[in-house]
């Protein structure tokens, strides 16, 4: 018998030409979340599709629930719920009309498969919008809705593609509540992210892939421990007072300040009392500040440190502004995602 | 908040789907959703609602009296043909949109279930009967308010529409390959169009055959809508049927032999 809900030995895959998959293995217990951290085009999706039988690795083997995804497709698919831009919801349907059809699909009675829309509906907060068509959501309602229609069936195992990508912090708080509240009542939960933050607040274990190959396994805490701690980041309200925060910051982390934009300084610290004491400081030195926070590397950072280059990079230690597709033009250097969205969580 | 639990239950859908009841409760399902789309965006339907009634009305009132000297008796040619015709080719749409589904990932939702991979195939070739139904339904009674009648009777008519709704599921089989194979819903599109467009006007659905010159009227006797209008207005108005049963089931049977194992096997490595 398998202790793992989600196991994955050597997974290769090639569409044509491109190697998508180069041997990928993957392992998560039942009852946890396991993240699959990596860029664009690192093989999340494909890994996560031939685990959901919607293709089919050309070598090695995968199991969920113990069930082969090959040979026990049908079982596989009884058990497992799937989001995002893996499995769509009908955008002409309506939230209610989808999530019915999926209840339906699922042998529910049409009295059972309305009461299981319903009360998904509600707890994703969509009974307002549940008779407009899904064309008309936003993206974050949209995000909820593919949500829900993947927990029609009870899935003991569900995966999540990127789910909080563009999402502002306070609903990405509240999918990461969904997301606790599902592995609370016993579901296994692999999600995909770019976000090494998010990865750090919601995985029991991650698993980092890049170009079709695992790089690196371990807890969110081991992994900060390979590839550094916390950044603290202050932006003095004054900007004449940048030497002085500069200065402040250096004796309460004991490592050199930088700059890693106009009017910023940083200095990477090893435990979270590094703040307080900051913001004690701060405060006796009498400068005012308009951002003070403490996040984790971005995943360009992970990846610079695991692999010496940047993410989805073929030269090593090259600008790597086409790894995030959140991080756009205007970063330009590589610490432009420093402040990308996903550090908002830890700001203080 | 709290009531919807999401522990695992094994029995959510893992019941048997060999069965026929489910194949068939699924696909009705699945035929439901569809036409809830078709509803809601009706301009799908026009090449099967308001295209019948504009060649009708058109050909009659604008042509009928050049062709057929009056326009009653054009009306009477005419309007088994349409209603044939319209049946079989508005099998083209199955094509577009299983495209569709694919490219914007639903597809991918109803494999993720635990349902019988045949089921949304299935599920949209009930939806396209409905959508015959409602063809035959609008062309009669469009017909009957210009002075049509049936001259036969309801069983034979009857028999005509089932005919036309079974070369109809034959094309269908040609739709869904190219659906499989073409990147885009408007690749799909454009092909079936340029296949319907020489079939149906290549046809003696709108004159005569030998009224055409020689090298058309070989083009117009093999091409299966001439046969199957042919036999349609057979079967409304009476006549002979025989010749044109047996050209329409020739193709039928030759259309689903050679594209329904290929369809099929573009559907399969989809699905």
């Amino acid at each position: 018998m398998t202790t793992y809900a989600i196991e994955a030995e050597g997974l290769q895959k090639s569409f044509g030409e491109t190697k998508a998959l180069a041997g990928v293995d993957l392992f998560a217990k039942p009852g946890t979340v396991h993240a699959v951290l990596g860029p664009n085009g690192a093989g999340k999706t494909t890994s996560v599709r031939i685990l959901a039988t919607l293709i089919r690795a050309d070598a090695g083997s995968a199991r969920i629930g113990g069930y082969d995804v090959v040979k026990q497709a049908e079982r596989v698919r009884a058990t497992i719920g799937l989001t995002g831009q893996y499995a769509s919801v009908d955008e002409d349907l309506t939230g209610l009309e989808n999530m019915e059809l999926i209840g339906r699909l699922l042998d529910l009675s049409k009295r059972d498969a309305r009461a299981r829309a319903a009360e998904l509906l509600e707890w994703f907060d969509l009974t307002e919008a549940a008779k407009r068509p899904a064309k008309t959501y936003s993206g974050g309602m949209r995000r909820r809705l593919d949500l829900a229609a993947s927990l029609v069936g009870r899935p003991s195992v569900i995966f999540l593609d990127e789910p909080t990508t563009g999402l502002d912090p306070a609903k990405r708080e509240d999918m990461w509540g969904v997301v606790r509240q599902l592995v609370g009542e016993g579901s296994t939960v692999l999600l995909t992210t770019q976000y090494l933050e998010e990865a750090d607040a919601l995985a029991d274990e991650v698993t980092v892939i890049d170009r079709g190959r695992v790089i690196a396994h371990d807890t969110p805490l081991g992994l900060k421990r390979v590839v550094g701690g916390q950044t603290l980041t202050v932006q003095p309200a004054d900007p004449a007072r940048l030497a002085d925060a500069a200065a402040l910051l250096q004796q309460v982390s004991g490592s050199k300040a930088e700059s890693p934009r106009q009017g910023v300084v940083a200095v990477p610290v090893k435990d979270d009392s590094a703040l307080t004491e900051t913001v004690a400081r701060l405060h006796a030195a009498g400068i005012g500040v308009h951002e003070l926070s403490l996040h984790l590397p971005s995943l360009d950072e992970v990846f610079f440190t695991l692999v010496g280059r940047r993410a989805g990079d073929d030269k090593p230690a090259g600008g790597g502004a086409h790894a995030d597709p959140d991080d756009g033009e205007g970063s330009g250097n590589g610490d432009g995602d420093r402040n990308a969205s996903a550090s908002a969580p830890l700001t203080v | 908040m709290t009531t919807a639990t999401t522990t695992a239950n094994p029995l959510a859908g893992a019941a048997g789907a060999g069965k026929p009841f489910t194949l068939i409760r699924h696909s009705a399902a699945l035929a439901k959703r569809s036409l809830l789309k078709t509803m809601r965006t009706p301009e799908a339907l026009i090449d099967v609602t308001l295209q019948p009634v504009i060649f009708l009305l058109l050909f009659t009132y604008v042509f009928g009296g050049a062709i057929a000297g009056s326009q009653s008796a054009y009306l009477r040619y005419l309007l088994p043909g349409i209603l044939a015709q319209t049946i079989a080719m508005s099998a083209t749409a199955i094509g577009v949109n299983m495209n569709t589904d694919i490219s914007k990932g639903v597809f991918d939702r109803f494999r993720s279930l635990p349902i019988a991979r045949s089921a949304p195939l299935v599920g949209a070739v009930l939806a396209d009967f409905v959508r015959y139904a409602l063809v035959a339904v609008i062309t009669l009674g469009v017909g009957y308010a210009m002075g049509f009648r049936i001259a036969t009777d309801p069983l034979r008519a009857g028999a005509g529409l089932l005919v036309a709704a079974t070369f109809a599921l034959a094309l269908s089989w040609v739709s869904v390959f190219i659906g499989m194979l073409a990147r885009t819903p408007g690749a799909v599109q454009g092909f079936m169009f340029l296949l319907v467009l020489p079939l149906s006007f290549g046809s003696s659905t709108f004159v005569q055959a030998n009224t055409l010159p020689g090298w058309l009227q070989a083009f117009v006797n093999v091409n299966p809508i001439t046969h199957l209008a042919g036999l349609s207005r057979s079967l409304f108005l009476g006549g002979p049927v025989a010749g044109h049963f047996f050209w329409t089931a020739g193709w039928i049977i030759g259309l689903t032999a050679v594209f329904m194992p290929l369809a099929l096997r573009a559907y399969g490595r989809k699905v």
